[in-house]
């Protein structure tokens, strides 16, 4: 059973809890109906997996650690006329329905997010019950549920009985079509320009409400006996064709975007891009590259070449896997960086130790066992540094975890780091200073994609690297003595030591960590402690703009401007 | 006065300069040629005046000669032909010069080459001549080789693809057209230009399958089973439908599936027709597109659903569409106010102005003629659509206006609206006759071309249904005359319409109008109506004169007076080779003949007629044979003078054997009225 609900996708604690459930009847009702049991129970599980994709798909703009988005109807903000069933996506009345008196709703979960830019529900007409007074539409929090959406101030509805809207009145307007049992009926909030349509059967009815206030809830109201509806939040695919109209509400703000006036500073405009760009190529030490830009384009470098290039070279030792080396070099080239940043070291430290477990650090290494013909198969590098590219998916969604701000700035630097092997490559080769570069460039791509043997399948590199743990150990209790307890460093710990609980770490919970990506963001804080030393930004301008991009776009999505949706800050960096 | 010298003066230097260029071409050097004509092409550019004085000047026919030459360099022969491409880009004037100095065949024979650039170069000019409206199509399908030659250059380049399908979009007009077309492989030359990665080249490659099918079954038909890429055509239509492409390209891959879904080759309930077709045409009626977009989505919208309820139906509930229609009259705001700035302008010499007032106005009825349409197809079915019309604001005005507008196809789609209105009885009775629509119906049918005709007496039809509170004022304004003119139309459609107008007034009518039809319309014009080659109109002069008969003084009075003449039209159309309808008709003319008093004795005197109503109640068709056993009833009916004898005369005549043989028929109502006319006997 587990399998199977790998396959669904589901995470565990998830299906325990559906499980255990499911078990407690079995004992009551016997094995048929476990088997109906297990039927409906896989049903809803691959429904919850269709549901995730759909939302995810039709609103990736949604951040739903912030504002989650309406997946069922509320068994808390309900009038008691109202029952609920089948996941909480049935809604049925359960009152007396004699008058206008008996109207119940129901509103959904949450509030529609600014941030899906057009939001869309379905609602299915199982039966019209007596007489069909259902109305659908939308409220806010606190409207009376003893009435039907529509009839009160921030309610908003289109009743089945005479086809008419209600915007938040008691009488109606002529709107649409009246609907009944089998009817589909579909609403559209569009969060742009604050306006709503319904659908039947997948026809549009054209535009029913205007000026609509934001935080709305998706409400039913039913009002006579035996009146049945079910929802559609994304279940399953929606009867009108709401991506198609969400296609055109795209290209609408893209063009806007696109058409944005800058107006008479052109020249300006153009130079200060230019200067974006240098810094940008100077912060990551692309030397060859921004002396390039830098002289076409008639601009000044505010870093010599040489502390370029030696960020540069530690950048590559760190991207490379080689801690040990890009440790020794920093405390070589910036002698007290690492003495005052304890944190800083730990970080780097730690991650040695990782790599030490993935073979790749350089104390292990050399301790190791290498085929001599891959010693000289240079260039090695770019290869190694082209293959996170197909990962790029995964690196984003460990980046997610990480705060808010930072997200667009590693991305960013993601990308860079893969152009940079291509593009400067050559410089490591040429360089003059101590250490050797190329030396084990061959192996590193065998022993992180083939072999996957701890520390490289060497007994001594193992024995190093246990101690070397010690010593890590003896740091870490050292600086907590020193400085207080540090969540982060603890945890940072915990995980580097769990690799040594698996046989096989690479394919562990904790594999992720051996991942070469995973080089990236301590490559980025060296580096931005080092930039810092020296009174430069910790972060280019260029990152810091993107990163204002998004960070505007997710205040869009709080203050409820709807078009965030459609101007992702990724969309625009190819 | 000084004014007017320097005008001359630029003018002549003008000419003097345009001059210098012709007599380049004519240099010995060939060399010297080609430059001039290089510098010809760079004069040119853009400048209309320029291009008007070189083809005064002559310069076509030696740029014609030059690029015909086979001893011409090619790179010449290809300048020559960008010239001739830029002079065509001017006036309508200058296309009209190039055709008449017979570029085309010359341009056609150019394509004969092997060389690509001079290849596209003589394209790009036919193309730019032929999207003109001046130039003949017809000049396309002159020469039997051309289209088999230009079809196998689409494969050249890509230039060559959007320059082809670009004439041939324009040049296919008629269904020969399409058919030459067809048969030398457009569909399948043409469908992989669909995912060409050139727009322009998409765009023109769907311009082309629009016109192809447009009311072709034939194309459709193949259309519908053409995979492009490994997908079907309706696919890739439906997929050019998505509302982030182009406006154009929706609306032409719309236009397409339209005329697919109509030669019968998808079905009207198919998803992408109901769910992608029709919404998307729906969306081009919208304010946000632009006037021709709204025009065109509205007729090929109307097109799409003009047959089928359920269409009809979706669409009157799509998008607010009967009321974003009520739009379409609101552009401009109104034509008086056109005519004010147009006159106050004229004074002012703007011409600009003038031309783009007159642009306005032009699409004003465009719209107005669009939005009719579109309600005429909406409502021509179902009655709740057709009050949802009818209740939008001022729409029967706007049709009652329309029916007089100065363009006649405003005029043509305001009277198709209110016939497809006229078929709801609620509306004859409520709305059309407080508008009092049939006063401008009247004066449109005094003097109209026949399409209109043709839908006005329709409309009139339903007008004069006996229900219908119009039917009185429309008597009394002397329409019988105007009718009876119809039926001797040379229309066949006109006719019928002419005649059953005439029989709808009968129906139940004042033995005073009807004895006024009969007058006006004469009965040589009857029987001639008789013996019409159309069914429709020998079966409404049929129920014409079924009406004529009904009730017993109506019937003795015009027996007494035409009795001889209907008896032998009578006999005429039963011994001829007709319908069973038509035969039924004249049976039940002559049951309402023996309901008469004195009619009676026409029949009952006539054996031959006796024995061919006990034919018809031997026959194997029930219809004809109730009809007959009806006939016969009356003759016996008890109450009246002389049943006595009718009732033995018809019994030697073995009537009652028949009729007791019918009782027992299987069908109920033949069974019963044959025991009611056996009672007869009995009692």
């Amino acid at each position: 059973m587990y399998q199977v609900l790998k396959e669904v996708g589901l995470d565990l604690e998830r299906a325990n809890q559906i499980a255990g459930f499911h078990t407690n009847n079995k004992q009551k009702i016997g094995v048929p109906f476990a088997a109906v049991f297990l039927i409906n129970f896989l049903d809803v599980c691959y429904q919850e997996k269709e549901l995730n994709q759909r939302l995810k798909r039709l609103y990736p703009a949604v951040n739903e650690q912030e504002t989650p988005l309406p997946r069922s109807w509320s068994p808390k903000d309900k009038f008691s006329y109202i029952g609920l069933s089948q996941n909480n996506l049935r809604v049925h009345y359960k009152g007396h329905g004699k008058t206008p008196k008996d109207a119940a709703s129901v509103r959904a979960t949450h509030p529609i997010p600014a941030a899906c830019g057009v939001y869309y529900f379905e609602v299915k007409i199982i039966s019209k019950g007596r007489d069909g007074y259902m109305g659908i539409g939308l409220s806010a929090q606190g409207v009376n549920m003893n009435r039907l959406p529509g009839w009160d101030k921030h309610s908003y509805g289109y009743h089945g009985d005479d086809g008419h809207s209600f915007c938040s009145s008691g009488t109606g307007q002529p709107y649409g079509p009246t609907f009944t049992t089998g009817d589909v009926i579909g609403c559209c909030v569009n969060l742009i320009n604050n306006t709503c349509f319904y659908t039947k059967n997948g026809h549009s009815l054209g535009i029913a409400f205007t000026d609509l206030p934001p935080n709305l809830y998706p409400t039913v109201g039913l009002q006579t006996p035996g009146e049945v509806v079910d929802a559609n939040f994304g279940q399953h695919p929606f009867v009108f064709d709401i991506e198609d109209y969400m296609r055109e509400w795209r290209t609408k703000i893209q063009a806007q975007i696109d058409r944005f006036p800058i107006g008479e500073r052109e020249g300006e405009w153009q130079a200060m891009i230019q200067k974006m760009v240098a810094s940008y190529l100077v912060h990551h030490s692309y030397c060859a590259t921004a002396e390039a830009f830098a002289k076409s384009t008639d601009q000044a470098v505010h870093e010599e070449l040489a502390s370029i290039k030696n960020r540069q070279k530690i950048q590559k030792l760190v991207l490379s896997g080689r801690m040990g080396e890009a440790i020794e070099t920093t405390q070589q080239l910036y002698p007290s960086l690492l003495e005052r940043n304890q944190d800083l070291l730990f970080m780097l430290k730690v991650r040695q130790f990782i790599e030490m477990v993935n073979g790749t650090d350089s104390e292990v290494r050399c301790l190791g066992g290498r085929s001599p013909k891959s010693q000289d198969s240079y260039p090695g590098s770019p290869r190694l540094f082209n293959s996170p590219v197909h990962k790029a998916s995964s690196s984003q969604t460990y980046q997610t975890e990480q705060n808010n701000a930072e997200v667009e700035m590693e991305l960013d630097h993601f990308s860079n780091g893969v152009s940079e092997s291509s593009s400067n490559g050559f410089l490591n080769g040429s360089s003059t200073h101590g250490i050797d570069l190329e030396e084990c460039d061959g192996d590193m791509v065998d022993s992180a994609q083939s072999k996957r043997q701890l520390c490289g399948g060497s007994q001594a590199a193992i024995e190093r690297m246990i101690q070397f743990g010690r010593e890590l150990q003896s740091m870490s209790e050292h600086l907590r003595r020193e400085r207080g307890k540090n969540s982060a460093n603890k945890k940072m710990l915990k995980d580097a030591f769990s690799l040594l609980a698996y046989s096989d770490p690479w394919s562990s919970p904790v594999g992720y960590q051996l991942d070469s990506i995973q080089r990236e963001p301590v490559c980025s804080t060296l580096n931005s402690a080092i930039l810092e030393t020296h009174n430069l930004p910790k972060q280019p301008p260029l990152a810091l703009s993107v990163g204002q991009a998004a960070q505007c776009l997710s205040l869009m999505a709080r203050t409820g401007s709807g078009s965030c949706a459609f101007a992702s800050v990724d969309d625009y960096l190819h | 006065m000084a004014c007017i010298e320097i005008l001359f003066r630029i003018s002549d230097k003008f000419t003097a300069t345009s001059r210098h260029y012709v007599d380049r071409l004519f240099d010995p050097d060939p060399q010297n040629v080609l430059q001039g004509v290089i510098d010809m092409k760079n004069a040119v550019i853009g400048n209309n005046k320029q291009k008007a004085n070189l083809i005064v000047l002559g310069a076509v026919p030696r740029l014609l000669y030059l690029l015909q030459q086979s001893s011409s360099s090619l790179e010449l022969r290809t300048e020559c032909a960008v010239v001739l491409g830029s002079l065509a880009m001017g006036t309508e004037n200058n296309i009209k010069s190039l055709v008449d100095c017979h570029i085309i065949p010359a341009l056609l024979q150019g394509l004969l080459c092997s060389d690509l650039i001079f290849i596209e170069a003589c394209l790009r000019c036919l193309r730019t001549i032929f999207i003109s409206p001046v130039t003949p199509v017809q000049l396309l399908y002159t020469d039997p080789t051309v289209i088999p030659h230009i079809m196998s250059l689409l494969s050249r380049s890509q230039h060559t693809q959007e320059y082809i399908t670009q004439i041939f979009a324009h040049c296919c007009k008629t269904p020969e057209h399409q058919m030459v077309l067809f048969n030398h492989g457009a569909i399948q030359n043409i469908a992989p230009l669909l995912i060409s990665p050139s727009y322009k080249v998409r765009m023109q490659a769907l311009k082309c399958f629009s016109v192809l099918a447009y009311e072709n079954a034939q194309v459709s038909m193949t259309l519908v089973n053409v995979l492009v890429d490994g997908e079907q055509l309706s696919q890739v239509f439906a997929r050019m439908m998505q509302r982030d492409k182009p406006i154009e390209m929706q609306l032409t891959a719309a236009k397409c599936l339209t005329y697919m879904c109509r030669a019968g080759a998808i079905r009207t309930d198919d998803n992408c027709i109901i769910l992608k077709t029709l919404p998307c045409l729906v969306r081009m009626c919208s304010k946000e597109r632009l006037l021709e977009e709204r025009v065109e989505g509205a007729e090929t919208l109307a097109f799409l659903m003009e047959p089928d309820i359920e269409l009809q139906r979706i669409a009157s509930v799509t998008d607010h569409l009967v009321s974003m229609l009520a739009d379409y009259f609101k552009y401009p705001s109104s034509v008086s106010a056109i005519t004010d700035i147009k006159r106050l302008s004229k004074l002012r010499h703007t011409r600009d102005f003038c031309n783009q007032l007159d642009h306005d106005l032009k699409h004003a009825h465009e719209l107005r003629q669009a939005a009719f349409k579109l309600y005429a197809s909406l409502g021509s079915n179902d009655e709740d659509i057709r009050k949802k019309i009818t209740e939008t604001e001022n729409m029967m005005d706007r049709i009652v206006s329309g029916l007089s507008e100065s363009s006649i196809k405003v005029r043509l789609a305001a009277v198709r609206c209110l016939h497809s209105l006229s078929r709801s009885v609620q509306q004859l009775r409520t709305s059309f006759h407080d508008h009092a629509v049939w006063k401008p119906l009247m004066k449109l049918l005094q003097n109209a071309p026949d399409e209109v005709l043709v839908m006005a007496s329709s409309t009139l039809c339903n007008l004069l249904l006996e229900f219908s509170p119009s039917k009185e004022p429309i008597l009394e304004s002397g329409v019988i005359e105007l009718l009876c003119s119809l039926t001797q139309s040379d229309s066949p459609a006109l006719r019928v319409n002419g005649i059953w107008a005439l029989m709808n007034m009968a129906f139940q009518a004042d033995q005073k109008v009807k004895v006024e039809i009969v007058r006006a319309l004469g009965t040589e014009q009857l029987f001639r109506l008789l013996s019409d080659p159309d069914t429709n109109v020998l079966m409404k002069t049929l129920g014409l004169l079924r009406n004529l008969l009904s009730t017993r003084p109506h019937i003795d009075q015009i027996m007494s007076s035409h009795g001889k003449q209907i008896m032998q039209a009578v006999t005429l159309i039963l011994e001829g080779e007709h319908s069973i309808e038509v035969k039924e008709q004249t049976l039940c003319i002559l049951a309402n003949i023996a309901d008469g008093n004195t009619a009676k004795e026409l029949i009952m005197t006539n054996d031959d007629m006796l024995q061919k109503i006990k034919y018809y109640m031997g026959h194997s068709n029930v219809k004809l044979q109730l009809a007959a056993t009806f006939c016969i009833s009356n003759l016996i009916w008890n109450e009246e003078d002389g049943s006595q004898e009718r009732q033995d005369k018809l019994r030697e005549m073995g009537f009652v054997d028949i009729l007791h043989k019918l009782t027992q028929a299987s069908d109920p109502s033949l069974c019963d009225r044959a025991k009611t006319a056996m009672q007869q006997y009995l009692a």
